[in-house]
């Protein structure tokens, strides 16, 4: 499948205002009064969870060009990972404000005391180098240490699923971290099972 | 093909619906349908749906047990509660706790006691004036909400029973009947639901056996048709839909504490000095009131009923936590 320009840049803004409807969808309850009882953590969890949906879809770009040829998608790529960092900020920023009303020393001690804050702080200060250089210049101009950078992402992954996993201990309730690190693992195998390929390709 | 003839011994269908009923669920399926099948429009028609059918519970204010804080709105207390029999997101209760039949019913009261009984809730409700106590309610998860219930205290009951001298712990243990709860197919918790407490904690005039709130008989998301209120306790130690209070020598097994000992102690007293593992207890969010504009409020020892301090004195709560 080829997009002519015109198309791809129609699709492009299609795409955008898709990645917006969670957000579109948060305000809209919001204007209607239909967040539940604590709006607060509907917020936070909403956001979090859209921040790892991203980051899925973000990493199902190349398994899909690869198996399916859909090579075009690689236009998207970028806009669905500044997506993730868009609904990880927003999810960050729900957990300052609203926990820790901007008061800082209080939430680096939260980070420091709690492993399962801890990785989730940790995801988002990694993905701000991702999405500073995401751009043409920054691409261009750190050449093959942009790839390099750029598989952050994969321990980005990891650690969000932690965050997840950590949040939910002790209450046993595991049915959504359960799908989402079986996707990410999935994800994650085929790069793998490519590296050791593209290795024994090599000579 | 079974063709399925009406005999005269059938019951018409009006007979097995009443018609208001009837057409109160067409109502909400009509609210269902022009709310686009939305959950949000799901949980609006519910709570249409339920508020305006509980019965009235008539209670007198003791003054004695109030709090100056605001009451929380009955809409928060009825749509946002933890009830796993009923589902794990907090308005499941509201949409599916329905189906729970809370009459007829009884609570059968046993153990290290010289008279066991079984009470229906008729025979509660008569069993000492029902008095309406405005208590803070502090979940372990960090939110709170101030509810007025009805009830009395449980050492009422208590004394009709005349525990031995074998009776330390009182545990409760709530309904658990997949026909009613759908939520007893999760692997959450075990089931059925026991919580415990000692028994001079029961007998303490603050713990409150529950029938109603807010004027009205409990819905069944709050625990419906009896349960009790440990206010300086975190929530989950005031089990809902009581069905058994057993009297016992040794600790009960409670659900929380065998599942995760190390994250909710068998006391679990409402403590700003103990982190739960995962989070910090110092504040809490009062639900309907904290959070956007303002700070988390600070979470008081023993949810700010000193009063039960000398049950614990000598204690390391800390350690008993």
């Amino acid at each position: 499948m080829r997009f002519a320009p015109r198309q791809l840049r129609w699709a492009k803004w299609i795409v955008f205002g898709l990645s917006l409807l969670p957000l579109l969808r948060l305000i809209a309850l919001g204007v209607q009064d239909r967040l539940t009882a604590n709006p607060i953590e509907f917020i936070t969890r909403d956001t979090g969870d859209w921040a790892l949906y991203f980051l899925c879809l973000t990493l199902t770009v190349t398994p899909l060009r690869r198996f399916m040829g859909l090579n075009v998608l690689v236009r998207f790529r970028r806009m669905l990972g500044l997506f993730t960092f868009f609904y990880a900020s927003l999810h960050f920023l729900a957990f300052i404000w609203f926990d820790h009303f901007f008061d800082l020393a209080e939430m680096m001690q939260d980070i420091v005391k709690r492993p399962f804050i801890a990785m989730g702080f940790l995801a988002i200060v990694l993905l701000v180098p991702l999405a500073m250089t995401s751009n043409d210049f920054m691409l261009r101009k750190l050449g093959r240490h942009w790839s390099v950078l750029h598989r952050l992402i994969y321990l980005i992954a990891i650690l969000a699923l932690l965050h997840f996993w950590w949040m939910r201990a002790g209450k046993n309730n595991f049915a959504e971290p359960l799908v989402m690190s079986a996707v990410v693992a999935m994800l994650l195998a085929l790069r793998l099972i490519w590296l050791r390929r593209d290795s024994v390709r090599r000579p | 093909m079974l063709i399925k003839l009406p005999c005269s011994a059938d019951p018409l269908p009006s007979e097995i619906t009443a018609l208001e009923q009837f057409q109160s669920r067409r109502h909400f399926l009509a609210q269902l349908a022009a709310g686009g099948l939305s959950a949000s429009a799901l949980v609006d028609a519910a709570m249409a749906n339920e508020t305006a059918s509980r019965a009235r519970l008539a209670a007198r204010i003791n003054p004695a047990y109030t709090v100056a804080d605001k009451a929380t709105t009955i809409a928060d207390a009825t749509s946002y509660n933890n009830f796993y029999e009923f589902g794990l997101d907090k308005g499941d209760p509201m949409v599916r706790a329905g189906s729970l039949k809370t009459k007829p019913w009884t609570v059968r009261i046993d153990g290290e006691v010289k008279k066991p009984l079984t009470l229906d809730i008729d025979s509660l409700l008569r069993l000492a004036p029902i008095e309406e106590r405005l208590y803070r309610l502090r979940c372990v998860e960090g939110w709170s909400m101030v509810i007025p219930w009805a009830g009395y205290s449980l050492a009422e009951l208590i004394r009709k029973v005349e525990p031995t001298g074998n009776a330390k712990f009182v545990e409760f243990t709530t309904l658990a009947d997949p026909a009613q709860m759908p939520g007893l197919g999760s692997r959450v918790l075990p089931w059925p639901y026991v919580e415990g407490l000692r028994i001079d904690e029961a007998m303490h005039p603050l713990t409150l056996l529950s029938l109603g709130m807010y004027g009205q008989v409990l819905p069944n998301q709050n625990g419906a048709p009896v349960r009790v209120i440990v206010p300086w306790k975190y929530g989950f130690k005031s089990a809902k839909s009581i069905v058994r209070i057993r009297f016992t020598e040794t600790q009960p097994k409670t659900a929380w504490n065998g599942v995760a000992p190390d994250e909710y102690g068998f006391y679990s007293n409402v403590n700003p000095e103990v982190s739960h593992p995962r989070w910090s207890q110092a504040t809490e969010r009062r639900i309907g009131e904290d959070g956007f504009l303002t700070r988390k409020r600070k979470t008081l020892m023993f949810n700010g009923y000193p009063e039960v301090a000398s049950l614990y004195s000598g204690m390391d709560l800390k350690k008993f936590y």
